[in-house]
């Protein structure tokens, strides 16, 4: 199955992303859309909110990271996977959130991008760690389900499905749906509207 | 016990069960527009690979075309780029495409049940969050990335994971002046821009069996606002009276009739959630904040920072101040900028009709720019066999083509910095309508009528009665 790796556990630095409801129109405004390619889209990652100041993808701390941690309802709104396609692009690599949208997190899996659920209390020990000390290295470690920092560790969830999939690198979609073969046909043929009705379901 | 029609639908499009745990589902319609589909093309060839059923793939454009001039090439190049590119793309890949000089041309959630390719028990894909609009006519749709764009037109199929049913019955009846916008802004108050999250709703009840099948569309289209991945209404004669006659209708109609009565949910199907709301607690609803669920009724008092769960205040005190709202103020009186009718959401026949009834004799307000954009070509052509466009100019609205413009300022209609604008679409994030610092108040088209013609929020109760 081409495209795809094994994605067992992400280390790297982590970027502190406060805030309820951050929807994929502020993580990459609409006007960004107008591209036939994911390519430049890093770039405007945030923009708008950038532009008010004070944004962590502006800070010097923060330069480098490579996992997000999020509070609730991370990547709601639209589909656009223009959005993953930016952050990844920035340098993000996991998302570690209290709650993710589903489209947003249907998104991720499909990219290689592991998002994984801690605790809303456990969220607010791993901000703090992070913010008071930014350099140090975080695993997310998907075969474990926990997220280590420099003071220890916290449970985080992924669904058995996605997890084995990153695990063994066969998070590849494509290539699971393309290996049903014939089988989708049949399916097709079972089902009255795709005959025009022509006889009873 | 019985089965849903999320069950009934699912196990009929099951190809198989995935080695992740998730579903490959046949997909039985796959809508494509400008903007979430050229990488998606461009993976497929790079992979070498062909779409799977050009057939069941239709493609339209709607996000980034203009609403006033029209001409090609677009004024602006990356406009006319992308549309350079659905144009070499569909050719290539063979797939029929409603350009903007076709007549079928509109919003892809206006056009699919217009063509009547929407059917009930039906599964649909779009890389769009509001597809599940369709789901109006008891079809189960699906918005999707781009990733799954691609699967989709290679193969046919998602990878699926299964969802919970929730059933949200309104019960009573809607008083004059309350329209389907206000039923769905206050399900999404009631059960949060989370509370979807897992779960399909299915919508039920007197005032659901009583609407319209467009008035289903502007409730089940919200479903996403709400973090359910899809939202549906059990198909009934109101949804067949509707198919029937439209260019992609089935051919032997009664057969399909009987097979759609068939994947209606059952009488004792069983629910993993069921959610009772009053049609008489339901109110002209107006938000007020940066989610859809940050709604009031316009005669109620914006929440006080108290009313809410020590988590939630952030975001809500973020609200206030984006918005430059006060905790107790009402929003009637409040000065608006802009007035926008138009969209998937509001942007059908229907819509401009109830829209119309206000602006009639009426003029918009000094120093309030007011546009409508009907959702599709078609809807337009309706609209002006009636006159609704005389109306609207008369009372000093912009008549615009079809499209999506300002519900995501992706072409030039936009809002400029602090203004305010009272609109008939479903997203009132932070810069969504294209100024970083604009504001969005979502409302019904009839109530976007009325604050363009008052100047200010105002309560359309006043104005039809
Ligand atoms: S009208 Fe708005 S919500 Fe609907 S498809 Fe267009 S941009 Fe999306």
């Amino acid at each position: 199955m081409e495209n795809s790796s094994v994605i067992a556990n992400v280390t790297g630095s982590a970027v502190v992303v406060r805030g309820g409801d951050i929807d994929t129109d502020r993580i990459i405004p609409a006007r960004y859309l107008r591209t036939v390619t994911f390519e430049n889209l890093g770039e405007h990652v945030f923009e708008d909110d950038r532009a008010q100041g004070d944004h962590p993808f502006d800070e010097e701390r923060y330069q480098g990271a490579s996992i997000l941690l999020a509070n609730a309802n991370f990547g709601c709104g639209s589909s656009r996977e223009h959005a993953p396609q930016a952050l990844t692009r920035w340098g993000i690599n996991a998302f570690v959130g209290e709650s993710f949208a589903e489209i947003f997190y249907g998104n991720c899996i499909a990219m290689g991008l592991p998002c994984l659920r801690v605790s809303a209390e456990d969220m607010q020990t791993l901000m703090a760690a992070v913010e008071s000390d930014p350099a140090q290295e975080l695993v997310v470690d998907l075969e474990a389900r926990k997220v280590r920092y420099a003071g220890g560790a916290v449970a985080a969830d992924i669904a058995d499905g996605p997890r084995e999939q990153f695990i063994k690198g066969n998070w590849d979609s494509l290539g699971q749906l393309l290996d049903a073969g014939d089988q989708i046909g049949e399916t097709a043929a079972g089902l009255p509207y795709t005959n025009g009705f022509a006889v009873a379901g | 016990m019985g089965k849903t029609l999320l069950h009934k639908a699912w196990d009929q499009h099951t190809v198989r069960q995935l080695p992740s745990g998730q579903t490959q589902l046949f997909i039985g319609l796959h809508l494509v527009h400008e903007v979430t589909s050229p990488q998606a093309f461009q993976m497929l060839r790079e992979r070498g690979l062909k779409v799977r059923m050009p057939e069941r793939t239709f493609a339209t454009v709607d996000h980034i075309v203009p609403t006033d001039l029209t001409e090609r090439p677009f004024i602006d190049d990356l406009a006319e780029q992308m549309m350079v590119a659905i144009e070499q793309n569909t050719s290539e890949f063979e797939i029929p495409l409603y350009n903007i000089d076709d007549k079928r041309q509109g919003v892809v959630h206006v056009i699919g049940p217009e063509l009547g390719l929407t059917q009930p028990g039906m599964t649909i894909a779009c890389g769009d969050s509001h597809t599940s609009t369709h789901g109006a006519f008891g079809a189960v749709a699906f918005g999707i990335g781009t990733s799954q764009v691609r699967d989709v037109l290679a193969t046919q199929c998602l990878a699926m994971d299964q969802l919970k049913v929730r059933r949200i019955v309104v019960n009573g009846s809607l008083s004059e002046g309350i329209y389907a916008k206000d039923v769905i802004l206050h399900i999404i108050g009631q059960l949060g821009v989370n509370g979807g999250v897992g779960y399909g709703y299915e919508y039920a009840g007197s005032v659901i069996e009583a609407m319209s099948i467009e008035e289903r569309m502007t409730v089940c289209n919200m479903s996403i606002e709400g973090g359910a991945r899809v939202g549906y209404v059990n198909p009934d004669q109101t949804t067949y009276d509707y198919i029937k006659g439209r260019p992609h209708a089935p051919k032997d109609f009664d057969r399909a009739v009987e097979w759609w009565n068939s994947m209606a949910s059952d009488a004792d199907a069983d629910y993993d959630d069921v959610v009772e709301i009053n049609g008489a607690d339901i109110g002209p609803t107006v938000t007020w904040g940066i989610t859809p669920a940050q709604s009031v009724g316009i005669d109620q008092a914006l929440p006080e920072l108290g009313d809410y769960a020590d988590a939630e205040r952030v975001v809500v005190q973020e609200a206030f101040d984006y918005m430059d709202f006060k905790p107790g103020q009402k929003l009637a009186g409040t000065k608006v900028d802009v007035a926008f009718i138009g969209s998937c959401t509001n942007g059908r026949l229907s819509d401009l009709r109830e829209a119309a009834k206000v602006a009639r004799g009426r003029k918009v307000a000094a120093g309030v720019r007011a546009l409508v954009v009907p959702g599709s070509q078609e809807v337009k052509a309706a609209a002006e066999a009636e006159g609704l466009h005389e109306i609207f100019e008369e009372a000093g609205f912009e008549w615009r083509g079809a499209g999506c413009s300002m519900c995501l300022a992706m072409n030039s209609d936009k809002l400029q910095g602090r203004e305010l604008c009272a609109s008939s679409s479903n997203r009132n994030f932070k810069g969504r309508q294209g100024s970083p610092t604009g504001r969005t108040l979502l409302m019904s088209p009839a109530m976007v009528a009325a604050a363009a013609v008052s100047g200010e929020v105002a309560d359309v109760r006043g104005l039809v009665n």
